[in-house]
């Protein structure tokens, strides 16, 4: 069986600065993964690489076994690939509805003149779709929301709304980058529990970045750490927790009690 | 409000707006027809320019390289074939457009589409530009095609113009037409695809990350945006009767934008209230430098002084609206009896705002 | 060769005025973000006080060309100071708009007050001197554009890179909020860069004046957009790169007359066609910085 994602070694330069170094990593349906490493350690250029924001320097991606290196971020999102952004990108002056909805433009049928015609294949592409979107949004506890400008809710709905439109796109695999930061421990628990329960209902394999030990440890079931560019380490939480060159990296911070 | 009554209401104002029309080419002198039609003429380029500069958040200037492909092209296929012979004295006009004569619903809709032909060539490469870079790659097109229609005599009589292009427009095609593309476009920005290019205009990135493909939208709204410029420019040329390439400069692309932002960018209603208030201010202020006798002084004829009261009204209206008359705002009916029924019940609506 | 050096000359004084005007355009874009679309018509505000001065009140060149220049300057400062600034906080399109509104007033204000009809500028006889090398002929004017041009041009960076306003310019242009912060006068400066951006427009418009001996109230148009051009060939907001934009498009342009003269009619959009092949390879122009969003 291919695996759902393959990053086969991939590399990332930008000038004489390498940002990520050989990263490699396997998912298989339906696992939680997660991506830690310091400030500046190049997960996020590991995200950036997989969604198509950058081209690897040196080797590939595949995704269901199929080669999308140097595809349009576009294009990679209708193959099922759905991310988050860990400073929110919303559409923020369009409304909670319309930023759900416009993540299911992609899967879009009727062409632009049945559009602009309103023909019958479209009226009913756009109940469905709009049906599809209220369900999302009331499953993520939105839905009283609907109509209001995205940038107006707070921070946290932000988030969820955020998680709410990748969900739109159909995905396979979710990557959330971040998804707990600026919460605290309270809510960082709701989230890991949201992120079990969408995991299940939607049947999306997740790949997670995230600063909070206690998240990841928590959630997920492989860890993977990054440290300057390079792999320093891969395992159950428990032995990324007892890892010497893991606690090296993170000095300072508490592993073992997270 | 329920949909049918909104479709009632929108039917009888259309059929309000016919009988106006009826009533207006009939009763209206040629002086106050002109300026409607050129208002609404603008309303058309307005429109098309705020989906893609306001809908679409791409900053293109090249609307007046649009209206002259359009222009151009509807002239070649209207004007009489004697016409044309005399017309073009320098250099005979090439084939087909020497024989051919087409109605002119035809002339103005394949001038669209050359328009919009030239729109996907040019906005391929060009629309991954961003921002001003944009601005001034599209601007930049226009002016080759203004230059280019100066070039080539065979087609375009070079400096020297059309003429006798004849006068088709009318009340009924300039308004007609500005309706049809309201139409299309507010029913465009309607749709999913018009969500999807709000959300390019919002933010590029998420766009792309949830599936937009940008090529395909951008280009698409500059397309369509082209078409109806193309058509505006066909309906400006049978107004005028007459076309050379300078009508075409970049000064023209600067008018639509000034109606387009003052109206509000990204307000349909706003860029067609603006386009009427722009036209009339225009010809409104003409008498100031006309000169004119008090019989005991008078003040002879100053050229210029007309768009300099223009120019300083254009800075204090900015200035003082700085998002646009109607900012984002649309007209709809509901919004209409809401209003109404504020200045019948002021304290009704109070109450009802505080609660 | 004789050709070549001949158009090489033509060029560089061509050059060397677009890189005067294209300095304000892109000064101002640096800081403000705003195409300044009322340049052009500054520049031609320069070659009219030139003409006013001499003819009308009979001052001398050297003063003429000083008072022009100063009181150019002092028309940009307020165009700034009551066409722009109410507007800082506003959309940048409404900024633009307003800039659009100070070049048509500016244009009819000249029209109303100059007359439209061109006025000939009679240039001083030691200007209508020729150089001549073998078989290349410089005519004095074509000579004074560049070596003026370059005084000039050396003066500029001489009070961006070594001088207090200079660094207050340059830290408004990195980040206009936290200069404000960090104390910069912020209100001052902007007026101080539309002063130095207009009077080198003034003396970019009096050489104009000179070199084509004509002044009308929409000279302005043409030569502010190909200036324009120049700025955002060259990385607009980058000072250097207006001057290389600038020498670029003048070269270019005297070398395709020259050269292809059956192409001499093309030669307004050469100047776009340049750009835009120069902008789809680098997308922030030649100098620019290539600012990527940070995801």
């Amino acid at each position: 069986m291919t695996s759902l994602l393959k990053v086969d070694n991939i590399t990332k330069r930008f000038g004489g600065l390498t940002a990520v170094d050989k990263f490699f990593l396997e998912i298989n349906d339906d696992e939680i993964i997660g991506l830690i490493g310091p400030n500046g350690a190049g997960k996020t250029t590991v995200y950036n690489m997989i969604t198509g924001i950058y081209t690897p320097t040196e080797n590939k991606v595949y995704f269901k076994g199929e080669d999308i290196t140097g595809l349009k971020p576009d294009k990679i999102a209708k193959k099922g690939i759905a991310r988050t952004f860990q400073n929110i990108r919303l559409l923020e002056n369009l409304t909670v509805l319309d930023n759900v909805m416009i993540g299911t433009h992609l899967r879009i049928k009727s062409g632009l003149f049945s559009a602009i015609l309103r023909l019958p294949g479209y009226k009913l592409e756009e109940k469905q779709l709009h049906e599809k979107s209220i369900a999302l949004l009331e499953r993520v506890e939105l839905l009283e929301f609907a109509n209001e400008q995205a940038g107006s809710l707070p921070y946290g709905k932000q988030r969820k709304l955020e998680i709410a439109r990748a969900l739109a796109t159909d995905p396979d695999l979710l990557l959330l980058d971040e998804p707990a930061a600026g919460m605290n421990p309270q809510e960082s628990h709701e989230l890991v529990e949201f992120i079990r329960q969408i995991k299940e209902e939607f049947g999306v394999t997740i790949f997670l970045i995230e600063h909070d030990m206690k998240v990841v440890m928590d959630i997920c079931e492989r860890i993977l750490v990054l440290d300057y560019g390079k792999t320093i380490a891969e395992g159950s939480p428990a032995e990324i927790k007892n890892n010497p060159e893991v606690i090296k990296a993170y000095l300072g911070v508490d592993l073992a009690n997270a | 409000m329920s949909k049918t009554k909104k479709q009632l209401l929108t039917t009888g104002a259309l059929i309000l707006l016919g009988i106006c029309i009826l009533w207006a080419q009939s009763n209206f002198n040629n002086y106050t027809l002109r300026i409607l039609n050129l208002s609404a003429i603008y309303a058309i380029l307005g429109v098309s320019l705020n989906l893609i500069f306001g809908f679409t958040g791409q900053f293109s200037l090249g609307h007046a390289g649009f209206m002259a492909i359009g222009a151009y092209t509807t002239s070649l296929l209207i004007i009489p074939k004697y016409y044309k012979e005399m017309t073009f004295l320098i250099e005979p006009l090439i084939w087909p457009f020497s024989v051919l004569q087409l109605p002119f619903i035809v002339a103005l809709l394949l001038g669209g589409l050359f328009a919009a032909i030239f729109a996907i060539i040019i906005g391929l490469p060009v629309l991954r530009l961003r921002g001003d870079y944009l601005g001034i790659a599209t601007l930049g097109f226009a002016e080759i095609i203004r230059v280019i229609a100066n070039n080539i005599p065979q087609i375009t009589n070079g400096a020297l113009g059309l003429k006798g292009i004849p006068a088709y427009t009318n009340l009924w095609w300039t308004l007609g037409f500005t309706v049809f593309t309201i139409f299309v476009i507010k029913r465009l920005i309607a749709s999913s695809y018009g969500r999807a290019l709000m959300a390019i205009r919002e933010n590029e990135i998420a766009a792309e990350a949830i599936g937009v493909s940008l090529t395909y939208h951008k280009v698409m709204s500059f397309t369509v945006s082209a078409f109806f410029a193309g058509i505006g420019g066909g309906l400006l040329a049978s107004l005028l009767t007459t076309i050379d390439p300078r009508a075409f400069m970049f000064v023209m692309t600067f008018n639509i934008l000034i109606v387009v932002v003052i109206g509000g960018l990204g307000s349909i209603t706003g860029t067609v209230i603006a386009a009427f208030l722009f036209n009339f201010m225009l010809e409104y202020l003409r008498p100031i430098e006309q000169g004119f006798d008090l019989g005991f002084i008078s003040f002879p004829e100053i050229p210029g002084l007309r768009m300099v009261t223009f120019s300083l009204a254009l800075l204090v209206v900015i200035i003082y609206n700085q998002n646009g008359l109607m900012g984002k705002l649309e007209f709809t009916w509901q919004g209409l009896f809401d209003f109404i029924d504020r200045i019948k019940n002021p304290k009704n609506s109070d109450e009802k705002g505080v609660s | 060769m004789d050709i070549f050096l001949q158009n090489l000359a033509n060029g560089l004084s061509l050059g060397s005025l677009y890189a005067l005007i294209a300095i304000g355009y892109t000064m101002v874009y640096g800081i403000l973000r705003l195409i300044n679309f009322a340049h052009g018509e500054i520049f031609m505000l320069g070659a009219y006080f030139l003409y006013y001065g001499v003819l009308i009140f009979n001052l001398p060149w050297w003063l003429s060309f000083i008072v022009a220049v100063i009181l150019t300057a002092i028309a940009g400062m307020l165009t700034e100071r009551f066409a722009y600034r109410p507007l800082r906080k506003a959309p940048r399109i409404s900024i633009l708009i307003s800039a659009i509104g100070v070049s048509f007033f500016l244009q009819n204000a000249g029209i109303v007050v100059f007359s439209g009809v061109p006025k000939s500028f009679h240039r001083p006889a030691i200007f209508d001197h020729m150089f001549i090398f073998g078989n290349i002929r410089i005519s004095s004017i074509t000579f004074a554009s560049i070596v003026i041009s370059l005084i000039f041009l050396m003066g500029l960076l001489f009070i961006v890179y070594r001088t207090k306003t200079g660094l207050a310019m340059r830290a408004i242009s990195t980040d206009i909020e936290t200069a404000r912060l960090m104390a910069v006068n912020v209100d001052q400066t902007i007026s101080i860069t539309f002063a130095i951006g207009s009077a080198l427009a003034a003396v970019g418009g009096i050489l104009w004046a000179l070199k084509y001996p004509q002044i009308f109230p929409l000279m302005g148009m043409i030569p502010g957009l190909k200036a324009f051009i120049a700025a955002v060939l060259g990385g607009i907001g980058n000072i250097f790169g207006a001057m290389i934009g600038g020498f670029i498009l003048g070269m270019a342009e005297i070398l395709l007359v020259g050269f292809m003269p059956q192409l001499s009619g093309y030669r307004d959009a050469f100047a776009f066609l340049i750009l835009i092949i120069i902008l789809l390879f680098k997308p922030d122009g030649l100098m620019g910085k290539n600012v990527q969003e940070k995801v």
